[in-house]
């Protein structure tokens, strides 16, 4: 176990190290670098303060090695834009983001799996023929336009929920208020993500089934819903802990249409901001902290897999 | 050198005959794949061939005025910038299907080099390559498609590169598990014992083998990257204006959605048939020609 946990974290600090240098040389060696942010009628002196404040007359080289000295200690720089420190801007919209992947994960788990059992067991009849549909559908649909048809519908027509914005906090607590502001986009992050889960579950689920040790269970005379739930669903459930840390990284990326559509103060909306007005410490930021989220996530998901499934060791 | 098929004793070294027959053969059985398919030729033809029939520049300010309603110099009306929607539904959906299909042959390209070079050679090379696979599948991909488009600009080209840079792994994995598969087959041995290069034994030999899997997932990887190229230019980080796409032309559509509705109906609805086409087909291609699904 300890070579196991010593090995994953070696290869996700390697990971790490890898991205911080290809975004940071891209940003720092592309055409449309830092540089390129001075405004056209700088004089002299503002040009030279630029350069200087930013560090831009060193080698390239030499400024990463500073900036991932910092970056360690958790200084990721200050934004072009606001002068803020980058982590500080980053800390205050994390949790927004968190707050909707979670309340998301938790939904699309366990929907997910209820819907690919159900199409499992059903391979073949009209309820396995509308799960796969719908899944192609929510597939195929582009989130954001789908966002834009449900406010359209539950905003702008029945007026049920509000359009964008993360509710008022910091005050009082209303329930309603919180909730109402969660539910459309929860339910497009939902979309991005659920199809794979009831895909995988489903096709999970038949391959357990086929397995010899369920057909001594049906001949023993053990009942059908002791079968499938007893023993086919245990087994089948240990392979979709792997697919939902795959889907973190799509989560993520999901998040960032989603804010955008709904006005969420997340991190999605905070890297568009970022990219937008190019701001790239802050853009550097965004990405380095959002890769960490990931690789510290799936580590947790192969730990958590290796504990549940004996058979796993030291992969 | 080989110049003849490797044609030795036995069925189980004749090589198996999987090819583009057999492909549009198994698309038959199945009903939605198979009307996916003639749906994605018509709507190639029509935003291929409809610039040639409706001669409406795309750009050019139209006389009936901003969000016009239908017409019939204007079928599906004009947009806020008096422009004609039908010119620019044709025009964009040209940008859209071809930023997919290009974006899938330069994934498919690099996907394959890369899965067969790990899959065939193994051990160092194998780990490399599939270290890198892995690593591009844990990192959510559009943080570094929203970076690299606002560093290296947003030009079709460049928009086209970084989705595709961003959408090879899928395809490396199943060439690479392929890959393995063949490379055991004793038509590839009976090969390897003649002296053919690893080069020969990999396009003559295993890729072709491999067709069937790739095609399939080429059309899905189609359907991601379209679904990818709208979403950046619903940010505003995708093709720029005045050139039309499926995506930026939803990028403003949201704040006239009650004056003219079909503004933001119509391209999301574009965008989503075509999609759905395009994963129907793939999934119905990989049923016929995945041996697990092949009906007894």
């Amino acid at each position: 176990m300890l070579r196991f946990l010593v090995n994953r974290l070696g290869q996700s600090m390697i990971l790490l190290l890898i991205v911080t240098i290809i975004t940071f040389f891209l940003i720092n060696l592309a055409p449309g670098g830092p540089s390129s942010t001075m405004r056209m009628d700088a004089t002299a002196e503002e040009r030279q303060a630029m350069v200087e404040n930013l560090g831009l007359d060193q080698p390239v080289l030499v400024r990463y090695v500073d900036w991932i000295t910092n970056a360690v200690q958790g200084d990721l720089g200050v934004s072009f834009n606001t002068s803020e420190p980058v982590t500080q801007r980053i800390l205050e919209r994390l949790p927004y983001t968190i707050e909707l992947t979670v309340f998301t994960i938790i939904i699309s788990v366990l929907l997910g799996i209820f819907l690919g059992v159900l199409s499992a067991i059903k391979r073949g009849k009209a309820q396995d023929h509308v799960i796969n549909f719908f899944s192609v559908i929510g597939l195929s649909v582009p989130a954001f336009w789908l966002g834009l048809m449900l406010i359209l519908l539950f905003s702008i027509n029945l007026g049920w929920l509000p359009s964008s914005g993360v509710g008022s906090r910091g005050g009082e607590f209303n329930l309603w208020g919180y909730v109402s502001h969660l539910i459309l986009p929860v339910l497009i992050l939902t979309t991005t993500v659920l199809p794979n889960i009831v895909r995988f579950t489903r096709s999970s689920m038949l391959e357990v089934i086929s397995q010899n040790y369920i057909r001594t269970a049906r001949a023993k005379g053990a009942k059908e819903s002791i079968v499938l739930y007893v023993h086919a669903l245990r087994n089948s459930l240990i392979p979709i802990i792997t697919i939902i840390g795959m889907l973190i990284p799509r989560l993520l990326s999901g998040a960032v249409i989603t804010e955008a559509i709904f006005g969420w103060t997340g991190i999605g909306t905070l890297i568009i901001e970022a990219a937008r007005g190019r701001d790239y410490p802050l853009v550097m930021g965004v990405t380095v902290v959002i890769t960490v989220v990931v690789v510290v996530c799936n580590l947790l998901v192969d730990i958590l897999y290796s504990r549940v499934d004996p058979r796993v060791k030291n992969v | 050198m080989v110049s003849a098929k490797p044609t030795l004793t036995g069925e189980i070294d004749a090589k198996p005959s999987q090819g583009k027959t057999s492909v549009l053969k198994a698309l038959r059985n199945n009903k939605v794949a198979y009307v996916s398919f003639w749906f994605l030729v018509l709507i190639h033809i029509a935003v291929f061939l409809g610039p040639v029939v409706w001669r409406v520049n795309p750009e050019e300010l139209q006389a009936a005025g901003s969000l016009a309603g239908w017409s019939l110099q204007h079928p599906f009306g004009t947009d806020d910038l008096s422009r004609d929607v039908f010119a620019r539904m044709l025009h964009g959906g040209r940008v859209t299907l071809i930023v997919g299909l290009a974006a899938m042959l330069f994934s498919l390209l690099i996907g394959t080099v890369v899965g067969a070079c790990a899959g065939f050679f193994g051990k160092v090379v194998e780990s490399i390559l599939m270290r890198i696979t892995e690593a591009m599948m844990a990192i959510p991909t559009f943080f570094f498609i929203l970076v690299a488009l606002t560093v290296l600009g947003t030009s079709p080209t460049m928009v086209i590169v970084v989705i595709a840079l961003a959408g090879w792994m899928e395809i490396a994995r199943v060439v690479y598990g392929e890959t393995l598969k063949w490379k055991e087959y004793e038509f590839v041995e009976a090969a390897n014992a003649s002296g053919a290069t690893p080069f020969r034994i990999l396009t003559k030999y295993i890729i072709p083998q491999i067709v069937p899997s790739i095609i399939v997932a080429g059309t899905l990887t189609i359907a991601a990257a379209i679904l990818t190229e709208s979403a950046i230019s619903y940010l505003g980080l995708g093709i720029q204006a005045p050139t039309a796409t499926w995506g930026n032309m939803l990028q403003n559509s949201q704040q006239y959605i009650w004056t003219a509705p079909v503004l933001g109906i119509l391209p999301g609805v574009a965008i989503t048939i075509v999609v759905l086409a395009y994963n129907f087909l793939g999934d119905g291609l990989r049923d016929a020609l995945d041996p697990k699904f092949v009906k007894k």
